[in-house]
C-alpha cells in the first residue's frame, strides 16, 4: 500500500496503541518499588553457594546457563544467515584487485591515523582478554569481553589496511574460534552431565571468591562465549567487508 | 529517581526522535551511535555496567560500520546499473 | 515522575514503528527497528531498578547492601549482542533485495506479484 495510507492507517492506530500502553503501564510497580523474590534470593545465596562476585555473569554462565546456550546460538544462526546471504552469487565473480587497495594508501587513510590504531591494536586485544577472563569478578564476561577483543583486528582495518587485518584474522581462523566456542559451551555442558550429573552444572572446584581462579566453570564458560562472540562479529564485518569491495557483477568493468 | 536518571532518559527520548527524523540513511547511522551513547549512560545510571559495556561497543563501532557498508554497496551498485543503461 | 521510564520506552516504540512506517527506503526501515528494540530495554531495566540499589557487583561492597536485580541485566546484555548481529541479518537481507529488485524503496519491491 502507499506509503499515504500507511500513514493514515498509523494516525489511527498509534494513538491506540499508545493509550492501551499507559492503561497497562497503571499496573505495573512504581519505578524504584521492586516486588520480585527471585532478584532478592540470587542477591543473598549467590556469593555463599557460588563464590564469584559479579552476580550477573554467574547468572549467565552458571544459574541460568541453559538460557545462555541459546542466546549463543541465535548469534550463531543470523551469522551463519549473513555469511549464506552474502555468499558470492552465480552471476558474480570475485575481482582480486581493486585499483586503490595497495598494502599502503587504501582509503588514504593519514599518518596520525596510523600511529593511533597501532596503540589502540594491543591495548583493545588485551583490554579484550581481560574483560572475557575476570568475567566472574568484575563487569565484564563473554559477551562484552568478546566485543572488545573483536574491535582490536578492526583497529587496524581504521589504519586503511585491510590485507593485514586479514593476515591478523583469517577467514579459517574467526569460523574456527566461532565454532569452537558455541561448540565448546554446548560440550562444556555434557562434561557437567556425565561428571556431575546435570546438564552445564558446575561441577570444578569453587574456590574463593574475588580470585582469578574460582567460581568454577565460569571463566571456562566465559572464554568459550567469548571466542564465539569475536568470532561471530570478525566474520559479519569480513562478509560484508569482503561484498562491498571484491564481489561484483560478472561482465561488469571496474573503471 | 536521581537527577542523573532523569537527564539521560530524556536524553535518549530526544536522541531516539532524532533518530528517526533525520533525512538521509547516512546521517541516520551516524545519529544512531550518539543513541547508542545515550543508552550506554542510561544504563549506567541505571546501575548496570555489565549491559553498558556491550552497548558501547557495539554501538558505536559495531552497528555503524555495517550500515555505511551496506549503503556503499548499494550506492556502488546504482552506479554499476545506471552506467549499464547508459551503454 | 515513577513511571516515567515506561513512559520513555512507549515513546521510543511508538517513534520506532513511526519510522518503520513512513520509511522510503529499506534501511531506514531497519534503523527504526533498532530504536523499537531499545525501548525492550528501558522496560527491563526500568523493572528491575531498587532505589538506593547499587551494581550487583559484591567484589567491594559488603554482600548483604541493597543490589538492583540481577536477572534483567543478564536478559538485557545478551539481548544488546544479539540485536547487532541480527541487523546485520537484516541489511545483509537488503543488500541483496537491492541486487536482486534493482532498488530499496518499498514500493518497487513487488516482483513476487509479477
Amino acid at each position: 500500500m502507499s506509503r499515504r495510507a500507511r500513514l493514515a492507517m498509523f494516525a489511527i492506530a498509534g494513538p491506540g496503541l499508545a493509550v492501551v500502553m499507559l492503561i497497562g503501564m497503571h499496573g505495573m510497580p512504581a519505578f524504584g518499588h521492586y516486588h520480585g523474590v527471585y532478584g532478592l534470593l540470587i542477591d543473598k545465596i549467590e556469593v555463599p553457594e557460588r563464590h564469584a562476585t559479579d552476580l550477573v555473569t554467574a547468572l549467565n554462565f552458571d544459574i541460568r546457563a541453559f538460557d545462555t546456550l541459546g542466546e549463543e546460538f541465535i548469534l550463531f544462526a543470523s551469522v551463519a544467515g549473513v555469511a549464506l546471504l552474502l555468499r558470492k552469487l552465480r552471476h558474480e565473480r570475485e575481482a582480486r584487485r581493486r585499483r586503490g587497495i595497495e598494502d599502503h594508501s587504501f582509503a588514504g587513510a593519514s599518518a596520525g591515523l596510523q600511529v593511533a590504531s597501532l596503540y589502540l591494536i594491543p591495548l583493545l586485544i588485551a583490554l579484550g582478554c581481560y574483560i572475557v577472563v575476570h568475567g566472574a569478578l568484575t563487569p565484564g564476561g563473554g559477551f562484552q569481553g568478546g566485543i572488545v577483543l573483536a574491535a582490536g583486528p578492526l583497529a587496524i582495518l581504521l589504519a586503511g589496511r585491510y590485507f593485514a587485518m586479514k593476515r591478523l584474522a583469517p577467514e579459517w581462523m574467526l569460523e574456527a574460534s566461532e565454532a569452537i566456542g558455541a561448540a565448546g559451551y554446548a560440550l562444556i555442558g555434557v562434561a557437567g552431565l556425565i561428571i556431575a550429573g546435570v546438564y552445564l552444572k558446575n561441577f570444578l572446584p569453587l574456590g574463593t571468591p574475588a580470585m582469578l581462579l574460582s567460581a568454577g566453570m565460569m571463566p571456562i564458560n566465559s572464554v568459550a562465549v567469548g571466542l564465539e562472540v569475536t568470532g561471530a562479529f570478525l566474520v559479519v564485518w569480513t562478509e560484508f567487508l569482503d561484498q562491498e569491495l571484491f564481489v561484483e557483477r560478472d561482465g561488469g568493468d571496474r573503471a | 529517581m536521581t537527577g542523573l536518571q532523569l537527564a539521560a532518559l530524556i536524553l535518549v527520548a530526544i536522541t531516539a526522535t532524532a533518530v528517526v527524523l533525520t533525512p538521509e540513511a547516512l546521517r541516520q547511522a551516524l545519529v544512531l551511535g550518539i543513541f547508542g551513547l545515550a543508552l550506554t549512560l542510561l544504563f549506567f545510571t541505571f546501575q548496570a555496567p555489565d549491559v553498558a559495556l556491550s552497548e558501547i561497543v557495539v554501538s558505536t563501532v559495531g552497528l555503524p560500520l555495517i550500515i555505511l557498508l551496506a549503503l556503499r554497496k548499494i550506492a556502488e551498485q546504482e552506479h554499476a546499473r545506471d552506467r549499464e543503461e547508459d551503454e | 515522575m515513577s513511571f516515567l521510564p515506561y513512559v520513555i520506552a512507549a515513546w521510543l516504540l511508538l517513534v520506532g514503528l513511526y519510522g518503520v512506517v513512513s520509511s522510503t527506503n529499506l534501511i531506514r526501515t531497519v534503523l527504526s527497528l533498532t530504536i523499537v528494540q531499545s525501548s525492550t530495554y528501558l522496560v527491563l531495566l526500568g523493572v528491575g531498578y531498587r532505589t538506593g540499589g547499587k551494581a550487583p557487583i559484591v567484589a567491594d561492597i559488603p554482600t548483604s547492601s541493597k543490589l538492583v536485580d540481577p536477572v534483567v541485566q543478564v536478559l538485557v546484555l545478551t539481548d544488546v549482542v544479539i540485536e547487532a548481529t541480527v541487523t546485520a541479518l537484516l541489511l545483509a537481507l537488503v543488500v541483496q533485495a537491492h541486487k536482486r529488485f534493482g532498488s530499496i524503496r518499498p514500493a518497487d519491491l513487488r516482483a513476487l506479484r509479477d
